[in-house]
């Protein structure tokens, strides 16, 4: 494409590079020139970021005014640092006229002033940091002059609770800079439309632009024998199979699942590393100095291989991958699409990947994983509704900036896409709470944040409300976490305290690629040494990060299920398996529910194959087991996977139409909700984030562990007392997806109705072999370790599985 | 599903300086012998004592509080001791709404009601109704003061909110306790909004230096423990 819709510095500078302008890029110029609002989507490697910075580069170079032109808006600090670098090149080179700085949470507050004062012509920033620079005063003054907002990695933030906030900061934008564009920047995603709408935000018509979809990647299952292992998800039996891919390639990623799986791996690959190559580990729990040490020698290709989870998602540019290995189950195709993605981050040559299923029920996903990749199909749930908690916030944020109207609050927040179905009626409740708590019970009326004057506008009370305002801002609520300090003085990272709780002196723990013995814990700290001895470690598990398997995926499962045909790609293993199934029970269907139910020693099994991820399948084990509890089956315990849930009781279920009706989704789910330890977690989050509990206090720094015990016993008391609270509201809003996943469990439910096939069998099928082996195992810490797995249990649980 | 501990008969029971007391699953002390029910920091009005300070916490903790209190005494119940720090601050006795204020009124005129004063209420208006005593009260073999220290034996204060946990199946299940041994016996907090300090902390352990048991409330049951203290290697 020739270069002459460039400025002749800039044309020059993208020959000198032997660059051309990518057909998308150019559109992007044209849609600028225009004035039009873009979402742009294209594959990672497209030039993506280029694209949205071209239009502001050729404004500025020709024309630079002497106020905030730009403002960049990612959702990783480092993204928006790295871009900074990036884009710095050309501006030096060419020595053009353009001011670009970076705003984070980092910003010392000097500079922070100054950018208020003397804006430079392009800001990068984050979500929380637009945030907090719109609840100024001088907002209007800071943005007003501003001509385009551009947000990457937008499919990482629309959706969710960031993404509420910053939906509600563009709808802000829109009526302090009217002539703004808004651009975003996305992975191809499998709701378009709603993603335009959420860049929209404010008002905006958005126009779509679609980058080359380029090559189709290169993924292959690795073909395992016989030990693919029945249960477990660390997939350790492969790393020989996975270091050999290492050392015939550059570099490679190895993305995992979950932190204690990362530990893990890289410890075992290590023990596979007789050539010592440079084999780094990477995830969200160790310190950032060490997270950056290995993002940098990546970008400079010192490293043959990277474990990491998904801190290695978004961002930054690694340039020479050219093989990604996933290990564990995809759990969805976007993901895995995006993941695959990293490798080869260039548009004309196919990335190469590899898929590593740690147990049988993995095989399954990973063969229908491959199948939608083949399809160029796509998965992903669309954006739910805004969070009332996150509103909650963000009303509070706008009243320390400038007075106003509900009226006019009310008009600008539904402006925002995740709130345009807003009732005005929820709106009034969440401004009720942010004057006085919005309580039934008038109680608080003299301790007001808000007050009202005769024009009905509201205003802060005291300038101590936007203080306190200001420290708890952002919807990212942690799990109350203990740094880890190694004796001698250094942090390496954080644990999540309730596993810091269950160490005993010299107990030891895998941690940052280390064996670690607990010391003990002081204050937020826990003090460890590095192990002698061979004693096994304990792994750290995280709560975070376990994403369930999508409903897409689970549709092609159910399909490969039913279709022997299409067993041929399967590994042998797996196909036995299949067909001992199906000779001594049945496949489950693909609108129905099979549910087998067997004894087993002195108990009775009840299996239920749903394939709606495990939160969804937890909750329905927590509703089963209380409904067999009342009928007198004295139900014992509950395990549920991805795919599968097992019940163990005394007595045999019987009529289990009845059993799982859904009614069970009334009184007993309301009773459950009332003592669930989710629902707590998820409550703590709600008001953490509505500014109820504050992360810290002015004056008195509150620790964190402060803060999770005193949300329980608001819990308790506001659910007895105010069940309608906005609160309780956003909190059952919450439970719908996430952790218990009520939505799912609903949609399944009603799907199943009249469609259930019970077999009782004499003894345990096959299929539900895996399950079994999961008993015992969920609990414990090390649930990790498939090791723990007794080998003398598979061969008998095999033994009566077989046909006769 | 985590099987809980079934509650054994005599879980509860116990002695202290000779005298038979009785801890209840809901947090409260019972004296057969004198028709007495001890309860400790019941932090009334902690909800508005935030929201004074620009926290608007659900304004129903004293509410909670007192329903919770007037469940737990008896009909053969003839005294209550408070062991202190019933208000979370000094304004807390003003602040009550009129129908907490009523519904406290009818529980301390129906009883022989003492007030101890702790730390957080360190003064508190005749017009509650009761005796307020300001030291600590010596009856029949015990001696009832807001925080422990001082006394040789027969104990019983509040203070610390202790709190403890188990362990079942690798879950981790906390709750407050009651922590006890021969000499003296520390009451859990009964307040809605009171937080915990953990039995492990140096301030408890001081004070049970050997053999001590701990009453574990979790979920509506009361579970024991003993501890031996291990010999420092």
């Amino acid at each position: 494409m020739p270069l002459d819709a460039l400025p002749s510095s800039l044309a020059q500078w993208f020959a000198s590079r032997r660059w051309t302008l990518h057909p998308h890029q150019r559109a992007m110029i044209e849609a600028a020139q225009a004035g039009q609002s873009v979402l742009l989507t294209a594959p990672t490697g497209g030039g993506k970021t280029l694209a949205g910075f071209l239009p502001s580069l050729i404004e500025l170079a020709q024309n630079p005014p002497p106020s905030l032109h730009t403002l960049y808006i990612s959702p990783l600090k480092a993204l928006a640092v790295d871009i900074h670098r990036n884009l710095g090149a050309p501006i030096e080179e060419l020595k053009l006229p353009i001011r670009l700085e970076t705003r984070t949470g980092d910003t010392p507050a000097a500079r922070r002033q100054r950018q208020r004062e003397d804006p430079p012509h392009m800001l990068m920033t984050t979500p929380e940091s637009l945030a907090l620079m719109l609840s100024h005063q001088d907002a209007d003054k800071t943005f007003g002059s501003l001509r385009a907002v551009i947000i990457d990695e937008v499919h990482a933030l629309a959706g969710g609770k960031r993404g509420d906030l910053l939906a509600l900061g563009l709808a802000r934008l829109a009526k302090l800079a009217p002539e703004a564009r808004h651009v975003g920047l996305s992975a191809t995603i499998a709701w378009p439309d709603e993603l335009a709408a959420w860049i929209g935000s404010g008002g905006k018509k958005v126009h779509r632009i679609a980058g080359d979809e380029g090559p189709l990647p290169q993924v292959t299952m690795l073909e395992p024998g016989e030990e693919l292992p029945w249960a477990g998800h660390m997939g350790l039996h492969a790393l020989g199979e996975v270091y050999r891919k290492i050392g015939q390639h550059q570099t490679t990623l190895v993305f995992v699942n979950t932190r204690a799986q990362a530990e893990l791996v890289f410890q075992e690959l290590w023990k596979h590393n007789e050539a010592n190559l440079p084999i780094a580990l990477h995830h969200g729990s160790l310190v950032v100095e060490q997270r950056r040490k290995v993002e940098a020698a990546m970008a400079a290709g010192k490293l043959r291989a990277v474990v990491a989870t998904s801190s290695l998602d978004l961002g930054i540019d690694w340039g020479a991958v050219d093989l990604v290995i996933q290990i564990g189950a995809p759990k969805g195709v976007s993901r895995l699409t995006q993941r695959v993605g990293r490798a080869n981050h260039r548009l004309d040559t196919p990335s190469e990947a590899l898929l590593v299923p740690a147990n049988r029920f993995e095989a399954l996903e990973c063969r229908a994983a491959l199948g939608a990749i083949a399809a160029r199909e796509l998965d992903g749930e669309k954006p739910r509704p805004g969070g009332l908690d996150v509103l909650a916030q963000h009303v509070l944020g706008m009243a320390c900036a400038a007075p106003f109207t509900a009226d006019a609050m009310y008009a600008e927040v539904t402006s925002a896409a995740p709130y345009a179905a807003l009732p005005r009626n929820d709106f009034d409740d969440v401004l009720s709470y942010v004057e006085t708590g919005g309580y039934a019970l008038q109680a608080y009326d003299q301790w007001r944040h808000l007050f009202r004057d005769s024009l009905g506008q509201y205003h802060i009370v005291s300038p101590q409300v936007a203080r306190r305002y200001r420290m708890n801002i952002g919807t990212i609520v942690e799990a109350a976490m203990l740094r880890v300090r190694i004796r001698g003085g250094k942090v390496i990272g954080e644990v999540e305290e309730n596993f810091a709780l269950g160490l005993r002196n010299g107990d030891t723990f895998l941690f940052a690629g280390q064996i670690l013995a607990f010391d003990r814990i002081q204050g937020m700290e826990l003090w460890a040494s590095r192990a002698k001895g061979k004693k096994e470690p304990k792994i750290p598990s995280y709560d975070g990060g376990k994403l369930p398997l999508s409903t897409h995926l689970a549709e092609r499962v159910r399909g490969l299920l039913q279709q022997p045909r299409s067993w041929k790609d399967l590994p042998p293993p797996v196909r036995d398996w299949l067909k001992a199934q199906k000779q001594r029970s049945l496949l489950p269907d693909r609108k129905g529910l099979l549910v087998e139910t067997f004894p087993r020693g002195s108990y009775h099994y009840l299996v239920a194959y749903g394939f709606e991820g495990r939160p969804a399948h937890q909750t329905l084990g927590m509703l089963l087991t209380r409904r067999m509890e009342r009928a007198g089956l004295k139900p014992l315990g509950f395990v549920a996977t991805d795919y599968v849930l097992a019940i163990w009781s005394l007595e045999p279920a019987r009529d289990i139409d009845q059993l799982f009706a859904q009614d069970m989704l009334g009184d007993d789910l309301e009773e459950w909700m009332a003592e669930s330890s989710m629902l707590r977690r998820s409550f703590r989050n709600v008001a953490v984030i509505a500014g109820l509990i504050e992360r810290r206090l002015p004056g008195h720094e509150k620790n964190r562990r402060q803060v999770t015990f005193n949300s329980d016993l608001i819990y308790d008391v506001l659910r007895r007392h105010q069940p309608d609270h906005i609160l309780l509201r956003a909190t059952n809003a919450d439970a719908a997806t996430g952790l218990t996943d009520i939505r799912r469990l609903g949609l399944m439910l009603a799907r199943i109705k009249g469609h259930i096939t019970h077999r009782a069998l004499d003894r345990v099928s096959p299929l539900a072999v895996p399950i079994l082996l999961e008993i015992g195992r969920e609990t414990v810490y090390g649930s990790a370790i498939d090791a723990l797995i007794d080998k003398a249990d598979v061969d008998e649980l095999l033994r009566e599985a077989a046909p006769d | 599903m985590t099987p809980i501990r079934p509650q054994h008969g005599d879980v509860g029971r116990l002695i202290v300086n000779g005298i038979e007391l009785i801890a209840e699953p809901s947090g409260v002390l019972w004296w057969p012998a004198t028709a007495t029910l001890i309860v400790a920091d019941l932090h009334f009005e902690k909800g508005s004592s935030f929201a004074r300070r620009g926290v608007h916490l659900p304004p129903y903790d004293t509410a909670a509080t007192l329903a919770r209190l007037a469940a737990a005494i008896g009909p053969k119940i003839r005294r209550i001791i408070c062991l202190g720090d019933s208000f979370h601050d000094g304004k807390g006795p003003a602040s009550l709404s009129f129908d907490d204020a009523m519904a406290l009124a009818r529980l301390v005129n129906t009883h022989e009601w003492i007030w101890l004063t702790g730390n957080h209420d360190t003064a508190l208006p005749r017009s509650l109704g009761g005796q307020i005593v300001t030291d600590a009260l010596r009856l029949n073999g015990l001696t009832f003061q807001h925080q422990a220290g001082d006394t040789p034996v027969g104990e019983v204060s509040g203070h610390y909110h202790p709190k403890s946990h188990i362990d079942v199946q690798g879950r981790r299940l906390s709750g407050m306790c009651f922590i006890h041994d021969e000499r003296r016996i520390i009451l859990p907090s009964f307040g809605a909004y009171t937080g915990g300090l953990h039995i492990d902390s140096p301030p408890i352990r001081a004070l049970f230096p050997t053999r001590y048991r701990v009453d574990l409330m979790i979920r509506g049951r009361l579970v024991r423990r003993e501890f031996v203290p291990q010999i420092a290697s």
